[in-house]
C-alpha cells in the first residue's frame, strides 16, 4: 500500500507538470477575455520543437525555450485569427488543433528514431535509503520553474500594472478601451504568453517524461486544461492543486503496475479525461460567483 | 436564398479552399519540392484515373458520415468535435454485433451489425447533449474528452477480451464473418458505405430543411427562449441531434470495420473523424454541401499515398493541408462578416 502511495505521489508530481505550464498558460489567454481551444496543438508543436532545437543543438535548455518560441507563434496565429471580425474562437482553437498536430507529425517525422539531450534532474532524496522515496524526490527543474510561477501569476494578476490591464480586457472591455487600451492587443499578447507556456509544458514531454518524440505523445491533456481552468475558477494557486491532482490520475495506472495490478492500462490512461468529465459534471452548475472573467462568455 | 447569394458563398468557401492548398504547395516549395508537380500529382492521386477515383471514393464515405456528426447537432447550436471517438464507438459495435448475431443470414445480419454500430455512436454523442442539457457542461469539451475515453475502451477491448488470439503483430478483435462483410459496388473497390453516406446526406437536408422537426431544432439553437415561448420541447431537440450525429460516425465506423478492416484494431483510428470536423466546417454546416467538400477530402486522402511515393513526403503531409484549409476556410469567414450567420460556431 505504501509503495502503491509513493509511486501515486511521484506520478503525481511527474505527470502534473504539462497539466500545469497549459493550465497556467490558458489562465493568463481567458483572463484576457479570449478561449484558446487550440492549446492541444500549441503542447504537441512544444514537444517537438523543443525536442528538435534540443536533438540539433545539444541543450536541453536551448530545446526549452525553442518550444516556448513555438507556442507562442502558434498563439500569436490563433490570437491573429480570432482578431478578425466574424470568427469564432472555438473555430479557430479546433482548427488549430488540426493544424498544430498537422504541422507537428509532418516536421517531427525524421525525429521518431534519435535521442535528444534530456532535461536534469534535482535530487532532494539524497538523504532516503528506500530507492522509491528517492524516485518520487527526484523533481525535474520544469516542474520547480511552474511551483514558483503559479504563485507569480497569482501576484502579478492581483497586483501589477500588466495583471490589471489583462484582467481589465477580461472583465470589461469597454472600459479598457475607454481608459485607452487596445483590447485586441492585449489579448493578443495573452495568447501568445497563453502559447509560449503552452509550448514549455510540451517541451517536458518531449524531454524528461515520456522523454521521446512520438506522435501519441499527448493524450488530451492540452484539452483538458482548458477544463482544468475552470475547475481552478481562474486561479493560478488552485492550477498548480489541480494539476497535481490530475497527475495523480494519470499515473494511477503505474502506480497500480508498482503493485502487480497491471491490467487494463489502457483504460487507465484515460483516467485524466474522465476525472475531467466527472469534474466538469459536478462543477458547472455553480455559476454565480465562479471567478469567471466576464468577457468570456464562449461557455453556456 | 438568393441564388446570387448562394453563388457568393460557395466561391468564398472555394476561394478559401484554394487559398489553403496554395499555402501547402508554397510549404512544400519551402521544403525544396516542385510545387506544380506535387499539385498535378494531388489531382492525378485523386481524380486522375479510374483507380484513383475508386481510392477517393472509398475514403468518402466514411467523411460523409463522420462530417453529420458534426453538421447535424451544429443545427442546435452546438459544436461537437468528439466524431472520431464515436466512429470507433462504431466500429467497436459492429465487432460486437458480429459476435453475437454472427448466425444470422447475411439480408439479417449486416443490417444488424450496422445499427449496432450506429447505436453505440449514437449513445457516445449523446452523452455529451445529455451532460450539456443536465448540467451545463460544454458539449464540445466533452465531446473531446468522450474520444479519449472511447479510444482508451476501444484499445482495451480488441487488445483485451475481444481479440483473436490468432492475431499476434497487430492485436485485433475477432473478424466479421465473410458473409457479413458488406459488399462492393459492381467489380470497384467502392462500398456500399458510400451510398450510404450519400442517403444519409441527402436525408439529413430533407430532414433538417423541410420538417417542423428539424425546423424545431434549428429555433432551439437559434433562439431557446422563442422555443420555450412557442412551447416546443428544450432537451429532446437537443439530444437528438447528438443521437442522430453519433449514430452517422457510429455506422462510418462500422462501415469501415465491415468493408475495409474486417476486424476492429488501432489502425481504425486513422483521422476520418477529425477531418469530418474540417467537411463540417467547409460545408458551412449543411449537408448537401458536406458531399462534394468530402470527395475533395477523400481525395486528397487518396492522394497522400502518392505524395509519399514520388515526393519524400510523409503521409502528415495531408495533415498539414487539412490544418491549413481549415485555418484559411475560418479567415474567409472574416472577409464577409457582414452577410454571415453568427450562432454556427
Amino acid at each position: 500500500m505504501l509503495s502503491f502511495i509513493m509511486a501515486l505521489v511521484a506520478g503525481a508530481v511527474r505527470l502534473s507538470t504539462p497539466f500545469l505550464f497549459v493550465s497556467l498558460g490558458e489562465t493568463i489567454t481567458e483572463k484576457s477575455g479570449r478561449i484558446n481551444l487550440g492549446l492541444e496543438g500549441i503542447l504537441v508543436f512544444g514537444a517537438l520543437s523543443g525536442f528538435g532545437a534540443s536533438y540539433l543543438s545539444g541543450s536541453a535548455l536551448i530545446g526549452v525555450v525553442a518550444a516556448g518560441i513555438g507556442g507562442a507563434l502558434l498563439g500569436a496565429i490563433h490570437g491573429w485569427l480570432c482578431g478578425r471580425p466574424g470568427t469564432s474562437s472555438i473555430a479557430v482553437g479546433i482548427a488549430m488543433m488540426v493544424f498544430g498536430l498537422g504541422i507537428s507529425f509532418y516536421l517531427g517525422k525524421p525525429l521518431i528514431q534519435p535521442k535528444a539531450p534530456q532535461l536534469p534532474d534535482i535530487d532532494l532524496g539524497w538523504w532516503a535509503t528506500s530507492p522509491a522515496v528517492r524516485a518520487a524526490l527526484r523533481i525535474n527543474l520544469l516542474f520547480v520553474l511552474g511551483l514558483l510561477m503559479a504563485p507569480f501569476l497569482r501576484w502579478a494578476f492581483r497586483s501589477t500594472r500588466y495583471g490589471l490591464i489583462v484582467r481589465m480586457a477580461g472583465e470589461n472591455a469597454q472600459a479598457a478601451r475607454a481608459a485607452g487600451y487596445s483590447v485586441e492587443c492585449v489579448r493578443l499578447l495573452a495568447t501568445m504568453a497563453g502559447g509560449a507556456l503552452g509550448g514549455i509544458g510540451g517541451s517536458f514531454l518531449s524531454l524528461y517524461y515520456p522523454g521521446a518524440w512520438t506522435e501519441g505523445l499527448s493524450s488530451g491533456q492540452g484539452l483538458m486544461a482548458v477544463a482544468l481552468v475552470i475547475f481552478a475558477r481562474w486561479d493560478p494557486m488552485r492550477c498548480l492543486w489541480a494539476s497535481l491532482i490530475f497527475g495523480a490520475a494519470g499515473s494511477l495506472g503505474v502506480a497500480l503496475q508498482s503493485i502487480g495490478i497491471s491490467q487494463g492500462f489502457h483504460l487507465f490512461n484515460a483516467a485524466p479525461a474522465m476525472l475531467t468529465l466527472i469534474i466538469m459534471t459536478a462543477s458547472s452548475s455553480t455559476s454565480g460567483n465562479s471567478g469567471r472573467p466576464r468577457e468570456l462568455t464562449v461557455f453556456s | 436564398m438568393e441564388l446570387r447569394q448562394l453563388v457568393s458563398r460557395i466561391a468564398r468557401q472555394v476561394g478559401a479552399l484554394l487559398f489553403g492548398l496554395l499555402l501547402f504547395l508554397i510549404f512544400v516549395a519551402v521544403q525544396g519540392r516542385n510545387p506544380l508537380a506535387v499539385l498535378s500529382d494531388l489531382a492525378f492521386g485523386a481524380f486522375g484515373n479510374s483507380f484513383s477515383w475508386q481510392n477517393t471514393l472509398v475514403r468518402t464515405a466514411p467523411l460523409l458520415l463522420t462530417a453529420l456528426c458534426t453538421i447535424v447537432p451544429a443545427q442546435a447550436g452546438i459544436v461537437i468535435i468528439g466524431n472520431e471517438g464515436a466512429l470507433l464507438m462504431g466500429g467497436l459495435g459492429a465487432v460486437l454485433g458480429s459476435m453475437a448475431f454472427g448466425f444470422l443470414p447475411p439480408a439479417a445480419g449486416i443490417p444488424v451489425i450496422l445499427i449496432a454500430g450506429s447505436l453505440l455512436g449514437a449513445i457516445w454523442i449523446s452523452l455529451s447533449g445529455i451532460l450539456r442539457q443536465a448540467r451545463g457542461v460544454d458539449p464540445t469539451i466533452s465531446s473531446l474528452l468522450l474520444h479519449y475515453v472511447g479510444l482508451a475502451i476501444f484499445l482495451f477491448l480488441v487488445e483485451g477480451p475481444l481479440r483473436d488470439p490468432a492475431t499476434l503483430n497487430k492485436p485485433s478483435s475477432w473478424s466479421i464473418p465473410e458473409a457479413l462483410r458488406i459488399g462492393r459496388l459492381g467489380s470497384s473497390d467502392v462500398h456500399v458505405g458510400l451510398v450510404l453516406g450519400l442517403i444519409a446526406c441527402l436525408g439529413m437536408w430533407v430532414l433538417l430543411k423541410y420538417s417542423a422537426w428539424g425546423f424545431g431544432v434549428r429555433i432551439a439553437g437559434g433562439n431557446p427562449r422563442t422555443a420555450a415561448m412557442m412551447g416546443l420541447p428544450r432537451n429532446s431537440p437537443v439530444i437528438a441531434v447528438c443521437a442522430i450525429g453519433g449514430a452517422c460516425a457510429g455506422l462510418a465506423g462500422a462501415v469501415e470495420v465491415s468493408a475495409i478492416h474486417y476486424n476492429a484494431n488501432a489502425s481504425l483510428a486513422s483521422g476520418y473523424g477529425f477531418s469530418g470536423i474540417l467537411v463540417a466546417f467547409a460545408a458551412r454546416q449543411n449537408p448537401l454541401a458536406a458531399i462534394p467538400v468530402s470527395l475533395l477530402l477523400g481525395g486528397l486522402h487518396a492522394a497522400g499515398g502518392i505524395l509519399q511515393r514520388r515526393h519524400g513526403l510523409s503521409d502528415a503531409s495531408i495533415n498539414v493541408l487539412q490544418g491549413l484549409m481549415f485555418l484559411a476556410i475560418l479567415m474567409a469567414d472574416g472577409w464577409g462578416a457582414s452577410t454571415r450567420r453568427t450562432a454556427k460556431g
